[in-house]
C-alpha cells in the first residue's frame, strides 16, 4: 500500500504534509479537498513532514485533508500523437478540457487511446535490444515516430516477438521482450519518463557542429546556432523577443519544434494557435502545426506548474531526439521559470541569493541547458535537441542573476538592444555584443567550409570588424560634428550601415524577406562585402549619406524580391550602375 | 454579513502584528474569510492549529480576546444586473446608500481562461484621442496601462477614454484614489449620463491600504459576469496599480517574506499577471479590456512595478508634457500597443499604417534636430522643417485634448505631411501617395 498523509500546514501553494511511510524527493502526491484531487510535488522532507508545492490554487484546503503519495516523480506520457497537441505545464491536453475556464484538479489524457496507428516493425525476433532501441515505427504527421524499448528498461533484452505491420492502438502490445533472467515483458507504444531526469539512452554526445538554418540572417550569417546547440535571447520588453522567437520557430530547419510558453502572455500563445495551423512548413509543405508541440503555461496559470512546464517540454524534445530527429525547443521565458523557483524558495524560507533568487539558480539553469545536445544514438543514427531560451531581464539590466547564470552556459548570445528597437532596426540583436561560440569550434569550421566555402568564417570576422569600426566612427562624428572628421570616416560609417540595413535588418512581416535560405545569405554577404571592399570617391561628406542611401535602397529591394528573379536582377543591375558612379577605378 | 447561530466564536488571539493576527482554530480552509471584532480578515497561513489572518482594516485596537468567527468562504461578490450604476467598497458592499445587491454569490479571483479557448482580439476601440487611435490603437481584449508621473492627468484621460469607448459596461477599480479623484470620477460619469453602465469598486486613501488588494479581483469578477453571462464588451479601469503593488509589499513585509528588487515581493510578476491576464476575448463574443494606470517615480520604467507590468501588458501608453506646445501628449516613441497590428489598415483606412509610421519617423527626425540644436550644431533647412512639423503634429494630433474620428486623424496627418515635406521625403508607398497626397500643398 502506498504512503498516505495528512495536511499539517498551508502557506499559499506550499503545503506541509505528515506522511505515514517513505516519501521520495520530487515524488508526486494528490491532496484531496472537497472531492477534488490537487496534484503536488515533494520539494523538501523533514522527519515525517514532507513539504509539497501544489500545482493548483490551495483555496479551501484544510488541515487534516488526506494526501495520497504516488511513488513516482512528475512524469510525461510518451507515445504517438504528441505532435500538434497543446499541453499545459503538466502535459494535460488543453483541448480535452471542458468549458472556457480552467478547472482546478482537471487532469486530461495527453494521448488519444483510441486512435489507430499504422505500425511497421523495425526489429525482429531474436534481436538483442536495450533501452531506446527502435522496435518499429508509425507515421506521425509525416515524421517517422519510432516505437522504442522503454527508457526505464535496464540492461540487455532479447526480442521474443514483434507484431506484424498493421493498425494498432497505443496501448496494444506491439512486442514482447525477454530479459537476462528469462522474464517476459510486454511493450506497448506508450511509456512514461520523469521530467526532471534527462533521457540519456544514446551512445555519445559530441560537440555539436552542424549549422541549424533559421532563415534569420543576423543569426545564420553573423552568429550561427548549430543542431544541438544552445542559445539565449535576453531583452527588455518591447524589443521584439516574441516576434524573433516566432520567426525562428516558423522557419528553422527542424523536424520538430517544441514551444514552451512559460509564464508569458496568453494572447501570444493564441497567436500561435491561430496562425500555425494555417501556415506552411517551408521545408515540407505541410502545415506548421503538424510539426509543433506547444506547452503553454501562461503567466496566469499556476506558478508551480510553470516550473514543471520547461522540464515537460525538454523531456518531449529528448523523446523525439531518441528517434533520430532534429528537435528545436524554444522557451519563452526562462526568467519566469526562475521566478517560479524564487517564489517557492521564498516560502521555504531558504536563505536567498542575489535578488532573492535561490542560491542554486545557476546550477539549475546549467543543468537544464546541458540537456540539449547533438547525439549519436546506439544504432549509429544521430539526433539533436537545440535549445533557445529567452530571458526577460528586470529593468533591461543584463547584470541580473538569470541573465548572468544563463550566459555562463548558453553558447550563443543574442542581445536585444533597446536603442536598436527604438530605431526600428529589427531584429534588434546587437551584432557586436552578441556572439556564437560555435564560430570558434574547429568542427564547425570544417563543416561550414564544406557546406559554403573555406573563406566564410574569415568573411564573417571581417564583417564584424567593419561594424565595430563603423560604430566607433559614428561616436566620433557625434562628438566632433559631421565636418569635424575626414570624409573617409563617413564612408567607413556608411559601409557599416550597408551591412546593418541589408544583412542585419530583416522584415519579419514580409513574405520574401522573412526567411532567407543559406545560399541567398551567402550571395548577399558576398555582394555587401564587395561594396565594403570598394574604394569610393566623394568631394564632401554631404554626398556620402545620400549616395549610400541609394545603395541601401537597391539592396533592400533585392531583399524584398524573390531570389534570382528578373525583378531581383533588375535591382542588382541598377545597384551595379550606382556603384560604378563613384567607384575609384 | 450576519453571524450564523452554529458558528464557533474564538476569543484567544495569540499573536498580533500591524496587519495580521494569529489564533488557534480547527477545520479552517485556506483563503477563508473571517471576522475579527467586526473587521474582515482572510486566512493567509495555517500551521497545525495556528491560523494566521490578514486583517484588511489593520489591527489597530484589536485585543487578544477579540471575537473571531470564520465565514466558511473566500472573498466573494454577488453578481447580477443590479450591479450596474452602483458604487461599492473593496469588500463589494454598497457605499452609495443604495440597497444590497441580490444575485449569485461568486468567489473572486476565480480560475483562468483555458488558453486554447481564447479568441484572437480583433475589435478596435475608438477613443477619439489621436495619440491613441492613430499611433497606439486599442483592441478589445487588450490589457494596457498608462505609465505616468503622479502629476499627470491620467485619471482624466482614462475617464475620457472610458466614456468614448463604445463599451457595454465600464468597471472602475479605484485603489488608493484620493477622495477628490473619486468624486471626479463620480461627477464625470454622472454628467455624461453614463452611470447606468458603470460599476465602481473604490478604495480611497481614507481606507486602509491592505483593503485595496481586493479591488482588482472584485472589479474583474463583475467584469466576467457581464462578459461571460451577458456577452457584453466590458472595459475595466484600474487606477492606480502602483498603489496596489505597494499594498502587496506591505503584506509580504508583515509576513516576513524576503523582498526582491525594489522591496517588492518575489511574486510580484505572478500577482500582476493574474490580474492583467483576465483581459480576454471570449469565443461567445464578450470581452474584457483592461486599461490601467501605473504611476512612475520620475519617469523611471526600470522600477520593479512598471518593469514587471511592461512584460505582462500588451503595450503601454506614455503621457508627457510637450513644452513646445504646452500640452500633455501621448508620447509616440515610448508608447506602444502590441495589438494594433490586428486592426490598423484593416478595420481602419488602408493608409493608416503608412501615415502613422511616416509621421512618427519624421517626428523622430525632429527630435534629433533638436538634439543637434542643443549641442550647438547648425541646422539644415530640412531640420528646420521637421521642427515646424513636430510642433503642429504635437498640437493637432498627439495632444490629449484632440477628439476626432480616425479618418479625420489620417486626413490631418496627410495635411501636415504635405505642408512641410516633399513627397520623396515621407517614404510612403506610391499608390497611397497618388490617392491621398494633398494636391494644393
Amino acid at each position: 500500500m502506498s504512503t498516505q498523509g495528512k495536511v499539517k500546514g498551508i502557506i499559499a501553494n506550499l503545503v506541509t504534509v505528515e506522511a505515514d511511510g517513505p516519501v521520495a524527493q520530487n515524488e508526486i502526491c494528490y491532496l484531496q479537498t472537497r472531492g477534488t484531487d490537487l496534484m503536488a510535488e515533494v520539494i523538501k522532507v523533514n522527519g515525517a513532514n514532507a513539504f509539497v508545492q501544489v500545482f493548483e490554487s490551495t483555496r479551501g484546503l484544510k488541515i487534516g485533508d488526506p494526501v495520497r503519495f504516488t511513488g513516482h516523480m512528475l512524469e510525461v506520457t510518451l507515445g504517438p500523437g504528441i505532435l500538434s497537441k497543446n499541453y499545459d505545464g503538466l502535459q494535460n491536453d488543453l483541448d480535452k478540457m471542458d468549458g472556457v475556464f480552467l478547472k482546478r484538479g482537471d487532469y486530461t489524457n495527453p494521448l488519444d487511446d483510441d486512435t489507430l496507428w499504422n505500425f511497421k516493425p523495425l526489429a525482429k525476433a531474436g534481436d538483442e535490444v536495450e533501452a531506446a532501441s527502435w522496435l518499429g515505427e508509425v507515421n506521425e504527421n509525416g515524421k517517422p515516430h519510432r516505437i522504442m524499448v522503454p527508457f526505464v528498461f535496464e540492461g540487455k533484452y532479447t526480442v521474443k516477438s514483434v507484431v506484424e505491420a498493421g493498425e494498432y492502438k497505443i496501448n496494444d502490445t506491439i512486442a514482447v521482450l525477454v530479459d537476462a533472467d528469462g522474464k517476459e515483458h510486454n511493450v506497448t507504444m506508450v511509456q512514461k519518463w520523469p521530467v526532471k531526469k534527462a533521457i540519456t539512452a544514446y551512445r555519445e554526445k559530441p560537440r555539436p557542429f552542424k549549422l541549424l538554418e533559421t532563415g534569420v540572417r543576423t543569426i545564420d550569417t553573423i552568429n550561427p546556432i548549430v543542431e544541438g546547440g544552445t542559445g539565449f535571447i535576453p531583452g527588455p520588453f518591447g524589443t521584439g523577443k516574441t516576434v524573433l522567437q516566432h520567426a525562428i520557430s516558423k522557419q528553422a530547419e527542424a523536424d520538430i519544434v517544441v514551444i514552451a510558453a512559460c509564464g508569458e502572455r496568453a494572447n501570444e500563445v493564441v497567436e500561435i494557435f491561430t496562425e500555425f495551423p494555417e501556415l506552411d512548413d517551408p521545408h515540407t509543405g505541410r502545415k506548421l502545426m503538424e510539426r509543433t508541440i506547444i506547452v503553454a503555461n501562461t503567466s496566469n496559470m499556476p506558478v508551480a506548474a510553470r516550473e514543471a512546464s520547461v522540464y515537460t517540454a525538454m523531456t518531449l524534445s529528448e523523446y523525439y531526439r531518441s528517434m533520430g530527429l532534429k528537435v528545436l525547443m524554444m522557451a519563452d521565458s526562462t526568467s519566469r521559470w526562475a521566478q517560479a523557483l524564487r517564489e517557492m524558495s521564498n516560502r521555504l524560507e531558504e536563505l536567498p541569493g542575489q535578488d532573492a533568487f535561490p542560491m542554486d539558480l545557476s546550477a539549475v539553469i546549467a543543468n537544464f541547458y546541458a540537456r540539449a545536445g547533438f547525439v549519436y544514438l546506439n544504432n549509429g543514427e544521430s539526433g539533436s535537441v537545440t535549445f533557445i531560451g529567452t530571458v526577460s531581464p528586470a529593468g533591461g539590466n543584463l547584470k541580473e542573476p538569470v541573465t548572468e547564470s544563463t550566459k555562463k552556459v548558453a553558447r550563443c548570445f543574442y542581445a536585444l538592444q533597446q536603442s536598436r528597437a527604438d530605431g526600428k532596426r529589427y531584429p534588434a540583436i546587437n551584432p557586436i555584443e552578441s556572439y556564437s561560440k560555435y564560430l570558434e569550434y574547429p568542427e564547425f569550421e570544417e563543416y561550414i567550409a564544406k557546406r559554403i566555402g573555406d573563406k566564410w568564417i574569415a568573411s564573417i570576422n571581417e564583417l564584424k570588424t567593419i561594424l565595430l569600426r563603423g560604430q566607433e566612427v559614428s561616436e566620433q562624428i557625434n562628438i566632433l560634428g559631421d565636418d569635424g572628421v575626414p570624409v573617409e570616416y563617413h564612408i567607413r560609417f556608411w559601409k557599416s550601415e550597408v551591412i546593418d540595413f541589408v544583412i542585419l535588418q530583416q522584415d519579419a512581416f514580409d513574405k520574401v524577406d522573412m526567411n532567407t535560405p543559406l545560399e541567398r545569405q551567402e550571395y548577399m554577404l558576398n555582394k555587401v562585402m564587395g561594396i565594403c571592399h570598394t574604394d569610393f570617391q566623394f568631394e564632401s561628406f554631404t554626398e556620402v549619406g545620400s549616395y549610400f542611401k541609394r545603395v541601401i535602397n537597391n539592396l533592400r529591394q533585392m531583399n524584398y524580391s524573390e531570389f534570382e528573379t528578373d525583378e531581383f536582377k533588375k535591382f542588382e543591375e541598377e545597384l551595379n550602375q550606382i556603384i560604378n558612379e563613384r567607384k575609384v577605378a | 454579513m450576519a453571524t450564523k447561530a452554529f458558528q464557533k466564536i474564538y476569543t484567544k488571539v495569540t499573536q498580533i502584528t500591524k496587519a495580521t493576527c494569529t489564533l488557534r482554530a480547527e477545520g479552517i480552509g485556506y483563503d477563508e474569510l473571517a471576522e475579527i471584532n467586526g473587521r474582515l480578515a482572510q486566512v493567509v497561513k495555517i500551521i497545525g492549529d495556528d491560523v494566521t489572518l490578514q486583517v484588511f482594516g489593520g489591527t489597530e485596537g484589536i485585543p487578544t480576546n477579540a471575537e473571531v468567527t470564520f465565514l466558511g468562504k473566500s472573498p466573494s461578490l454577488k453578481v447580477s444586473d443590479q450591479l450596474a450604476g452602483r458604487f461599492f467598497n473593496a469588500f463589494g458592499d454598497p457605499i452609495d446608500g443604495g440597497p444590497d445587491i441580490e444575485g449569485q454569490e461568486v468567489a473572486i479571483g476565480g480560475p483562468s481562461v483555458n488558453p486554447v479557448r481564447r479568441k484572437q482580439p480583433s475589435e478596435l476601440i475608438g477613443t477619439g484621442i489621436a495619440g491613441i487611435d492613430l499611433n497606439n490603437t486599442l483592441v478589445s481584449g487588450q490589457k494596457i496601462p498608462f505609465f505616468a508621473d503622479p502629476d499627470q492627468p491620467f485619471n482624466q484621460v482614462m475617464a475620457m477614454v472610458a466614456l468614448r469607448a463604445k463599451a457595454d459596461k465600464i468597471i472602475l477599480g479605484g485603489m488608493g484614489l484620493t477622495n477628490d479623484d473619486y468624486l471626479f470620477f463620480r461627477n464625470v460619469f454622472d454628467n455624461a449620463g453614463a452611470l447606468d453602465r458603470i460599476v465602481s469598486f473604490v478604495n480611497t486613501t481614507e481606507n486602509p491600504p491592505v483593503e485595496r488588494l481586493l479591488v482588482p479581483d472584485m472589479a474583474l469578477t463583475a467584469a466576467e459576469y457581464f462578459a461571460v453571462e451577458k456577452n457584453e464588451s466590458v472595459l475595466v479601469l484600474l487606477t492606480d496599480m502602483t498603489l496596489y503593488a505597494d499594498a502587496l509589499s506591505i503584506v509580504s513585509n508583515r509576513m516576513d517574506q524576503i523582498p526582491s528588487k525594489d522591496s517588492m515581493p518575489g511574486s510580484l510578476y505572478s500577482d500582476l499577471a493574474k490580474i492583467y491576464e483576465k483581459a480576454v476575448q471570449f469565443p461567445s463574443g464578450g470581452s474584457i479590456t483592461i486599461i490601467a494606470v501605473t504611476t512612475l517615480s520620475g519617469g523611471d520604467i526600470t522600477h520593479a512595478i512598471p518593469d514587471n507590468t511592461g512584460y505582462i501588458t500588451e503595450g503601454q501608453l506614455f503621457l508627457r508634457r510637450d513644452s513646445d506646445v504646452g500640452k500633455v501628449i501621448v508620447d509616440p516613441f515610448r508608447s506602444l500597443s502590441r495589438l494594433k497590428q490586428l486592426v490598423i489598415g484593416d478595420k481602419t483606412r488602408e493608409d493608416h499604417p503608412q501615415v502613422m509610421n511616416a509621421a512618427i519617423r519624421l517626428f523622430a527626425d525632429a527630435a534629433s534636430a533638436k538634439t543637434k540644436l542643443e549641442n550647438g550644431f547648425d541646422l539644415t533647412e530640412y531640420d528646420q522643417r521637421t521642427l515646424d512639423f513636430a510642433k503642429e503634429y504635437s498640437n493637432d494630433l498627439l495632444a490629449i485634448d484632440v477628439n476626432i474620428g480616425t479618418d479625420d486623424m489620417l486626413d490631418t496627418g496627410w495635411k501636415l505631411l504635405g505642408r512641410h515635406f516633399k513627397p520623396e521625403e515621407v517614404g510612403i508607398k506610391q499608390e497611397l501617395m497618388n490617392k491621398y497626397w494633398p494636391k494644393e500643398a
